[in-house]
C-alpha cells in the first residue's frame, strides 16, 4: 500500500450569541417551544425587509480580530439562493466575495508541537430553521426559531493533516470564541459546529486529491472518528481503483459510518447576488482599534502570565486556560486563599472528575469559588485533613453547602492533640502484636494496616503527620 | 353635486368642518363603486365593515373636537401587493389569493394615522409584473376612458379607481414605471417619489432596488399631500433614507419663472407616437409660456436603462419569489408525492406566465458563467445611468419626457411578443435606474380620446422643485378636470 | 450569447417550475429575444465603472441588540397550508 497525505479543510459554524436574530427582534433563546421565537420577517413573510442587529459586526470582527484576520473596511452581505423548508426566504443571506475578516490563522498544540493552520475567512450569515421528523405521520416538521439566529462561519486553510490536528483546532477555536463571550460553544445544541472537507493523495503527490465535504459535526469525538472513517474509506477506495467523487457526505456518530447524501441531478448553482435591501458594511479603523483594544485576554497570553505569576507547571496553565469559565474559576478562587497548586489540583482533580461524571460546566457546579477557597483554606490551617478535605469536597458538590458548615456539622476538625492521638496509637498497637512482630521482621506494610486501624478509630481525623510520628516512636520503643 | 366627484382636499375639509359626515362619504363613495366597479373591475377587495367602523370611531373623535388629521375620513384605495394587517393581500396571484398578512405595511400605519380610511385593495398585473394589469390571476381591469383598453400597469387598478372616482387617492407601486404609465393612460396623477422616501416594509417585493410606493390622485396638490403622509425615514427598512422632514405642501406655488426644464432631445426619437410627440411639444410650449426656460440635455445612457432594467429587476425578482413555495403560506398544489415535486407542482399552478418568464430570466442572468456578462454589467451601466441624470441636473432643474411612448392599447394587443410590450416602458424606467423622482400629469388626449401623460423628472429628493413644476403645468391646462365616461371608445 | 433549450431546461429546473415542451419552445424563442436584446450592453465599454447595487450611499444601517416579544405561534402559522404540533408540515425530508 501507497503511503497517504491527508488533506483537510475546516468550515466551523459559530452561533453568536446576541440576544437577538441577525434580523429582527426575535429572541434567539435555545430550546423554546417551537415556532414561538418568530415574527414576519424570521419567518419570510411577503413583504418584510431586514436591518442587521449591530452586534453581529462587532461579534464577528472581535472573532477576526483573536483569529489574526484583516478586518475588510468595506463588506457587504449577498444572498444565496436555493430551495429547503427550512430556509423560509428561499435564500440565505452570507457574505460571498467581501467577507468581513479575511487571512488569519492560528496556533495549534498536538501532542506537545505548535502547529500554524491559516485562516482563509471569516464571514457573517444567518442560520436555518430546525427539521423535526414526525415519526407518527412521516411528515417533516419544521421549527423556525433558529431561522435568522446568527452566525460566523470560520473556513480554515487546508493546513490540518490528521484527526487530531482537526480536533485540537476545533478546541483552541472553541476556547478562543469562549473567551471573546463571542458563542457559548454549546456543541451538544449545535451552536458550533463545523463541515469537514477532506482529500488524500500519495504522498508526493502534487495536485490535491477529490475532496469530500461532511457535514454537520458538533462533537469533538463526531470530528475525530469521521476524519478517520473518511480517511480509510478514501484511501480504500483509491487502492480498489476506484474514485473518488466530490459529494456531500453524513457522519452517523452512533453506528460510527460516513455516508453520501443522496445527490441531486443538477448541480447546485447558488446564484449569489448583493442582497439589495442590506446596507454595505463599511468600518473605520477607530472602531476596529477599539474593539481591538478591549479584547480580552487570550488562553495563550493567559497561559504564559499563570507560568510566571503563579508558578504552576506547563501542564496546569495549559489546562485551567483552555476555558475561559475554568480559568476565571481559578482566578477568583485563588484570589481569595492565595494557593495556586493547590487550587490548580482541586480544579484538574477531583472537581473536573465530578463535572465529568455529571456532565455540566464548571459554572453550573453547586461549588462556588469562595466555597473552594474556604475548603483549601482549612487545609492550610490544618483544620482537616486532605483526605477529609475530599469527603467535604463530594458533599459541597451534592449540596453546595459551605466548607465550614460541613465540617462543623460532621464533626470532621482534624485531630492534632498529641497526647489524645498517643493513647489511641498505643491501644491499636496493644491490640495488633502480630502486625509488630510483621513490621520488626521487615514487612512495612504492617504500618499501614495501623495508620488504618487509627484512622478508623479516629473516623479519619486524625492528623496523619503526628501518626505517623507517634506510631513510630511507639513500635520503635517496643 | 356627487361628493364622490370632489378632490381629496375637498372633501377632508367639508368632513373637518362637518358639512358631511364620513358615512356620508363611505355611503357615497361606495354606491359610486357599486355603479362603476362592475364596468371597471379595479378592486380586487372591498373593505367595507372595517371601513364603517373606522369611520365611526374617527366620526367620535371628530365630534369630540379632536384632530382627526389631514387625511381624516378620506376613503383611500391600496395597491394589492401592500400589506394590510387582517385583509388580503394577494398580489394579484393564484399563490397568494388566499394569504392574510398580520402586519400591516409602514405606509398603511401613516395613512390610518393621518386618519384615511381604506376601502380596498386594487387589481394589479401579477406581482407587479407587466404594463397593463392583464396578467392579473383574477380580472382585468378596464381603462375608464375607452372600456376595451388596458388602463396600464402594473398599478392598473389603483389609476383606474383615481380616474373612475372610485377613491380620493390610492396607493400604487412603480418598479419601472408602474405608477407613472397607468397614471398616463387613466389621466390621473401618478407620482414615483425618489427610491428612499417612503418606506418599502410590507410592500410584496418585485425587484428590491427599484421598487417605491407612491400615491395616485385626481389633481398635484392631492398627491402632494398623500406624499406628506407616507414619506418619512422607516427604521424598518434599511435602505429608507434618514432625512429631515418636507413639507410638500409649500411646492404648491403656481410660478415656473426661472425654473430651467430640461429636454432629453436624443431620447425622445422614431418610436413615439406622433400624436403624444404633438402634447408634448405642446406642454413644453405651455412651460416656456409660463416662464420657465426651456433647455436641450442629452442623456446618452438612458436608451440602455430598458436592458439593464429586466435584467436587474428580474434577477432581483427571481431571487424574491423564492418564497412561494408552497411551505409557510400561499397557495400549495393538491397533488404531490414528495417534496421536489410539492416545489415544482406549486410553483407551476400558482404563477402564472408573465411571473415565470421573468423568474426564469432573473435566473439565467444570476446563473454561473452569466452573472458578469449580465447582471455585473447590468450594474455598471447603471452607474453610467445614474452619472449620465447628475450631469444633466448641473444644467436644469427638472427633466420634461412623455410618460410612455403610446396611449392605452387594446386588450392582448401585445400578447405574441413580451418585449413589444417591455417596450412601452422605455420612458418610465430610466428614473428607477437612478433612483429618482418622476411624477405623471394629465397631458393631453389622442385622436381616440385617449389620455397621454406628461411626465416630470427631479433630482433624488428634490421632489418640492418636482410638484413645483408640475402643479404650475397643471394650473396652466385643463386635462385633469376632464372626467373619462365609463364606456366603449372606438 | 443566446438562450438554448437546454438553458431554458436547466433555468426551469432552478426556478422550480415544469414546462411542457410547447412551454420550453415558446420561453426559449421569449427567453432569446429579451437576451439577444439585454445584449446590447455588451456594447458599452463599463471599463473601471463601478457597478451599482444601491442607489442611495448608504452605509451601517444596524438595530439595536434588544428583544421585543415575537408573534403569537397561531398568528405565525395562520397561513400555513399545512401543520402540525405547533410546526408548518411538510413531506418528508431525505438527506
Amino acid at each position: 500500500m501507497k503511503e497517504y497525505e491527508v488533506i483537510i479543510g475546516l468550515e466551523v459554524h459559530a452561533e453568536l450569541s446576541t440576544n437577538t436574530k441577525m434580523y429582527c427582534n426575535c429572541s434567539t433563546t435555545f430550546g423554546a417551544d417551537p415556532n414561538t421565537h418568530c415574527c414576519p420577517i424570521c419567518t419570510g413573510m411577503p413583504g418584510v425587509l431586514p436591518v442587521l442587529n449591530e452586534r453581529v459586526v462587532e461579534y464577528a470582527v472581535k472573532a477576526g480580530l483573536a483569529t489574526n484576520c484583516e478586518i475588510s473596511r468595506f463588506s457587504k452581505q449577498d444572498r444565496k439562493n436555493y430551495f429547503y423548508p427550512d430556509l423560509p426566504k428561499a435564500f440565505q443571506t452570507s457574505q460571498y466575495d467581501l467577507p468581513l475578516c479575511i487571512g488569519g490563522h492560528l496556533d495549534i498544540n498536538v501532542n506537545g508541537n505548535k502547529k500554524t493552520i491559516g485562516i482563509t475567512r471569516i464571514h457573517i450569515e444567518e442560520d436555518a430553521g430546525k427539521l423535526i421528523h414526525d415519526a407518527y405521520t412521516g411528515d417533516t416538521l419544521v421549527d423556525m426559531n433558529r431561522c435568522a439566529v446568527p452566525l460566523i462561519e470560520i473556513v480554515s486553510e487546508p493546513d490540518i493533516r490528521s484527526a487530531d490536528e482537526a480536533v485540537a483546532y476545533m478546541q483552541t477555536l472553541k476556547s478562543i470564541l469562549e473567551y471573546l463571550e463571542v458563542c457559548d460553544c454549546k456543541m451538544q445544541e449545535g451552536s458550533l459546529r463545523c463541515d469537514v472537507n477532506l482529500s488524500v493523495r500519495p504522498v508526493g503527490q502534487k495536485e490535491f486529491g477529490t475532496r469530500t465535504e461532511t457535514k454537520n459535526l458538533n462533537s469533538f469525538k463526531a470530528i475525530h472518528n469521521s476524519i478517520e472513517f473518511e480517511i480509510q474509506r478514501q484511501i480504500e477506495v483509491l487502492e480498489n481503483g476506484g474514485k473518488i467523487y466530490q459529494e456531500t457526505r453524513r457522519f452517523d456518530d452512533v453506528k460510527g459510518i460516513g455516508y453520501a447524501m443522496r445527490t441531486k441531478e443538477d448541480a447546485q448553482d447558488y446564484r449569489y447576488f448583493p442582497e439589495p435591501d442590506l446596507a454595505p458594511i463599511i468600518l473605520s479603523d477607530e472602531y476596529v482599534n477599539n474593539i481591538k483594544d478591549n479584547l480580552p485576554e487570550m488562553p495563550h497570553i493567559k497561559k504564559e502570565r499563570y507560568i510566571k505569576e503563579f508558578e504552576l507547571p506547563e501542564y496546569d496553565a495549559e489546562i485551567l486556560t483552555s476555558s475561559k469559565k475554568t480559568a476565571s474559576f481559578f482566578e477568583k478562587t485563588n484570589s481569595i486563599c492565595n494557593n495556586p497548586k493547590s487550587v490548580s489540583n482541586w480544579i484538574m482533580g477531583d472537581f473536573a472528575r465530578m463535572l465529568n461524571e455529571k456532565e455540566i460546566e464548571i459554572d453550573e457546579s453547586k461549588v462556588t469559588e469562595e466555597n473552594l477557597a474556604v475548603l483549601i483554606s482549612l487545609i492550610d490551617k490544618g483544620t482537616i485533613s486532605s483526605k477529609i478535605a475530599k469527603q467535604v469536597f463530594e458533599e459541597m458538590f451534592e449540596t453546595g453547602k459551605n466548607a465550614e458548615e460541613i465540617v462543623k456539622e460532621k464533626g470532621l476538625v482534624q485531630m492534632s492533640d498529641e497526647g489524645a492521638i498517643k493513647e489511641i496509637c498505643q491501644k491499636v498497637v496493644d491490640a495488633n502484636p502480630q502486625s509488630i512482630v510483621d513490621y520488626k521482621a521487615g514487612k512495612d506494610r504492617a504500618i499501614g494496616f495501623l495508620v488504618g486501624q487509627i484512622m478508623k478509630e479516629t473516623k479519619g481525623k486524625a492528623n496523619p503527620q503526628i501518626v505517623n510520628k507517634i506510631l513510630l516512636e511507639i513500635i520503635n520503643n517496643l | 353635486m356627487d361628493l364622490y366627484s370632489l378632490t381629496l382636499t375637498e372633501v377632508a375639509k367639508k368632513i373637518k368642518n362637518k358639512e358631511v359626515t364620513i358615512k356620508d362619504v363611505l355611503d357615497d363613495i361606495y354606491s359610486r363603486i357599486g355603479e362603476v366597479e362592475p364596468k371597471v373591475d379595479a378592486y380586487i377587495t372591498l373593505t367595507q365593515n372595517k371601513a364603517y367602523e373606522r369611520a365611526e370611531k374617527l366620526q367620535q373623535k371628530l365630534d369630540n373636537g379632536e384632530d382627526i388629521g389631514v387625511l381624516g375620513g378620506v376613503p383611500i384605495a391600496i395597491k394589492d401587493n401592500i400589506c394590510t394587517n387582517g385583509v388580503k393581500t394577494t398580489c394579484a396571484s393564484k399563490m397568494l389569493e388566499n394569504h392574510t398578512p398580520i402586519y400591516d405595511a409602514t405606509v398603511i400605519k401613516k395613512l390610518e394615522d393621518a386618519g384615511a380610511i381604506i376601502i380596498g385593495k386594487t387589481n394589479m398585473d401579477e406581482f407587479a409584473m407587466g404594463s397593463s394589469t392583464e396578467t392579473s390571476y383574477f380580472k382585468k381591469t378596464k381603462n375608464p376612458w375607452d372600456l376595451t383598453r388596458v388602463p396600464g400597469g402594473s398599478s392598473g387598478g389603483s389609476a383606474a379607481v383615481v380616474s373612475a372616482q372610485m377613491a380620493y387617492a390610492s396607493l400604487g407601486s412603480d418598479t419601472g414605471g408602474s405608477i407613472r404609465q397607468p397614471a398616463s393612460y387613466c389621466s390621473v396623477v401618478g407620482l414615483k417619489p425618489t427610491y428612499g422616501l417612503v418606506s418599502r416594509f410590507g410592500l410584496i417585493a418585485f425587484a428590491s432596488s427599484l421598487d417605491q410606493i407612491g400615491p395616485f390622485a385626481r389633481t398635484v396638490e392631492d398627491a402632494a399631500l398623500m406624499l406628506d403622509v407616507i414619506s418619512g425615514h422607516d427604521k424598518m427598512d434599511t435602505t429608507s433614507a434618514n432625512l429631515e422632514k418636507q413639507n410638500y405642501l409649500e411646492a404648491l406655488v403656481n410660478d415656473v419663472k426661472g425654473k430651467v426644464i430640461g429636454i432629453p432631445t436624443d431620447f425622445i426619437t422614431d418610436g413615439i407616437n406622433k400624436e403624444v410627440k404633438e402634447a408634448y411639444d405642446k406642454a413644453i410650449e405651455t412651460l416656456k409660456a409660463a416662464g420657465a426656460e426651456i433647455k436641450e440635455i442629452t442623456l446618452e445612457y438612458a436608451k440602455y436603462s430598458l436592458a439593464t432594467y429586466y435584467i436587474i429587476a428580474t434577477a432581483e425578482a427571481s431571487s424574491n419569489l423564492g418564497r412561494y413555495d408552497g411551505i409557510r403560506y400561499g397557495y400549495r398544489t393538491q397533488d404531490f408525492s414528495d417534496l421536489e415535486e410539492l416545489y415544482r407542482k406549486t410553483r407551476t399552478e400558482g404563477f402564472g406566465a408573465e411571473v415565470k418568464r421573468r423568474i426564469m430570466l432573473g435566473t439565467y442572468v444570476l446563473s454561473s458563467g452569466y452573472y458578469d456578462a449580465y447582471y455585473k454589467r447590468a450594474q455598471q451601466v447603471r452607474t453610467l445611468i445614474v452619472e449620465n441624470f447628475k450631469k444633466a441636473f448641473e444644467s436644469c432643474d427638472v427633466i420634461m419626457i412623455p410618460t410612455a411612448p403610446n396611449t392605452s392599447f387594446k386588450f392582448g394587443a401585445h400578447n405574441a411578443s413580451p418585449l413589444e410590450m417591455y417596450l412601452e416602458d422605455i420612458y418610465t424606467v430610466p428614473v428607477n435606474m437612478a433612483g429618482l423622482p418622476g411624477i405623471s400629469v394629465p397631458g393631453g388626449f389622442d385622436s381616440n380620446g385617449m389620455p397621454i401623460g406628461i411626465q416630470f423628472i427631479a433630482k433624488a429628493f428634490d421632489e418640492k422643485n418636482l410638484l413645483q413644476v408640475a402643479y404650475a403645468f397643471e394650473q396652466n391646462t385643463t386635462y385633469h378636470k376632464e372626467i373619462p365616461k365609463i364606456e366603449e371608445g372606438k | 450569447m443566446s438562450v438554448s433549450r437546454d438553458d431554458v431546461k436547466h433555468i426551469a429546473n432552478l426556478s422550480k417550475l415544469n414546462l411542457t415542451d410547447e412551454e420550453l419552445e415558446k420561453y426559449t424563442t421569449e427567453l432569446s429575444d429579451i437576451v439577444n436584446f439585454a445584449n446590447e450592453l455588451s456594447n458599452i465599454n463599463v471599463e473601471g465603472v463601478k457597478p451599482t447595487a444601491h442607489i442611495l450611499d448608504i452605509r451601517n444601517v444596524f438595530r439595536k441588540d434588544e428583544v421585543q416579544p415575537s408573534y403569537d405561534r397561531e398568528e405565525i402559522l395562520k397561513n400555513a397550508p399545512s401543520k402540525d404540533a405547533g410546526c408548518v408540515s411538510v413531506p418528508k425530508v431525505v438527506e
